[in-house]
């Protein structure tokens, strides 16, 4: 084998240009990535074939609800009576980076 | 000290294929007394305790374990995710059923380019077609699949259509891996080394390519770093977020770290956790407190770590010394003449490819012995 899983310098599209994310989105997590749970850490972990991402909790909540069912709209409500405030476009922010990552899907409304 | 977070398991380094570029240690001989099945069970175990989520299953060939659905229905009942790195071959229907019935979840092939002639040529057997119909079984078992191919002087002209391969095949993801050398691909360097016109062309192949198959598959482009500036941020800092366990369970922070000379550890001598934690292979490079000029007062020291310790054992002796791949390294000498060879045409032609053997050859061959 050739180490190029283990910590080599890579280069990925980190961002593509033209994912919009709506509020009728139903956004689902990926088929190669996972959600769990750390016991170690205490966190919630999203893990990929060679990436893992710590959450923190808005993420974690947000990600959960990724589930194919529930739309972005749905998503921000929500969150809404979980944490005082969850402005509707830092989820959809942040919903775009993850369909950037590839790490997220989307089926349309 | 943070917990690391991924565990490459090594579970042989026996391996159907000879590609030279292969990054196992040259001593494959002394690693032939390989973990038992029980003691990957405890190995996976006591990582999952220490916080690893993901597990690699790597070599050699893991397929050439006949524990490997066993292992990874333990690394799967842990909770973690479970990532094959084969060479596809042993891949047949039913091991694949088997594996994803355990809670495979995720597999990485090797390709080692895109038509037979030059795959079979660099792997050193016929597999080019083996390879292709595993391909198929994974996406057709609902695996994402990554295609990995390792970039050399001999097949990166073939970039593109290697990526067509790829799309071809519907992969999840392509890797396209410039060589790193370590192990059989550090002794075979000078002849794998591609020259700087041919990893341009190659570059610009790559970016189009994925803005073309931005919506379908990700491109990951693994660096060339001696053609780089700055060295690579080799495994995020040394012991800082991986472990590796060869096929013995000797342990390391990296697969490449076997010839440096630390004292050994075994997870066959001590616990997983007091290792990562305490012995010599794991804190001697971590953190920065290691560190010489240039790397010291540099700004980038948190950004590279002072790049790779193997690379800097492997070229100048010292494993504490700064990378020479970076500009700034005294050393950097020894890797732009290296990087100067390569794109000579003084027509003397590049040595011979050297292919690492199959399986290791016994250390002493006594006449008459059991053999």
């Amino acid at each position: 084998m050739n180490p190029t899983h283990t910590g080599t310098t890579r280069t990925g599209a980190r961002t593509r240009p033209g994912v919009e994310v709506s509020a009728s989105d139903r956004p689902r997590l990926a088929p190669h990535v996972r959600l769990t749970f750390c016991r170690t850490r205490q966190r919630q972990i999203l893990l990929n074939p060679e990436t893992v991402v710590v959450l923190n909790d808005t993420g974690a909540d947000i990600l959960a609800l990724c589930d194919g069912r529930h739309t972005v709209a749905q998503i921000v409500t929500e969150l809404g009576t979980r944490y005082q405030t969850v402005p509707d476009d830092e989820v959809r922010q942040y919903l775009t980076r993850l369909v950037a990552r590839r790490w997220v899907e989307l089926d349309d409304g | 000290m943070d917990s690391p977070f991924g565990l490459l398991a090594e579970l042989t380094y026996r391996c159907p294929l000879a590609c030279p570029y292969c990054s196992n240690p040259l001593n494959m001989a002394d690693f032939q007394d390989e973990l038992t099945t029980d003691e990957w069970r405890r190995v996976l175990a006591e990582a999952g305790d220490l916080g690893v989520l993901q597990c690699h299953l790597s070599g050699g060939e893991p397929l050439l374990r006949r524990d490997l659905v066993e292992i990874v229905a333990d690394a799967h009942g842990l909770g973690l995710y479970t990532n094959l790195v084969t060479s596809a071959l042993g891949l047949s229907r039913p091991k694949a059923d088997q594996l994803r019935a355990a809670g495979l979840d995720h597999v990485q092939i090797s390709i080692q380019a895109d038509e037979p002639t030059v795959s079979d040529r660099i792997a050193g057997v016929p597999s080019f077609q083996r390879k292709i119909e595993a391909m198929g079984l994974v996406k057709e078992l609902g695996w994402p699949l990554t295609m990995n191919v390792v970039l050399h002087r001999y097949n990166i002209d073939h970039v593109a259509d290697v990526l067509g391969l790829a799309e071809e095949l519907g992969a999840d993801r392509v890797e396209l891996a410039n060589t790193q050398y370590y192990g059989w691909g550090w002794r075979n360097r000078d002849a794998l080394l591609p020259s700087r016109a041919q990893l341009e062309a190659a570059e610009a192949v790559v970016r189009a390519a994925r803005e073309r198959l931005r919506d379908r598959m990700d491109v990951i482009y693994v660096i060339p770093d001696y053609y780089s500036r700055y060295p690579k941020p080799c495994m995020g800092g040394w012991a800082s977020r991986q472990l590796t366990v060869t096929p013995n369970g000797d342990v390391l922070p990296c697969p490449a770290a076997q010839p440096l000379p630390l004292p050994r550890a075994s997870v066959r001598e001590d616990p997983l956790e007091r290792i990562w934690t305490e012995a010599p292979v794991m804190t001697a490079f971590r953190g920065t407190d290691w560190m010489p000029e240039p790397c010291r007062s540099c700004p980038r020291r948190e950004l590279d770590f002072g790049g790779c310790r193997c690379q800097a054992f492997l070229l100048t002796g010292d494993a504490a010394r700064t990378d020479p791949v970076c500009y700034l390294s005294p050393d950097h000498d020894l890797v732009a003449r290296a990087v100067e060879a390569a794109n000579s045409d003084s027509g003397a032609g590049s040595p011979p490819l050297i292919p690492r053997p199959h399986r290791a050859r016994r250390p002493t061959q006594l006449p008459g012995g059991a053999g």
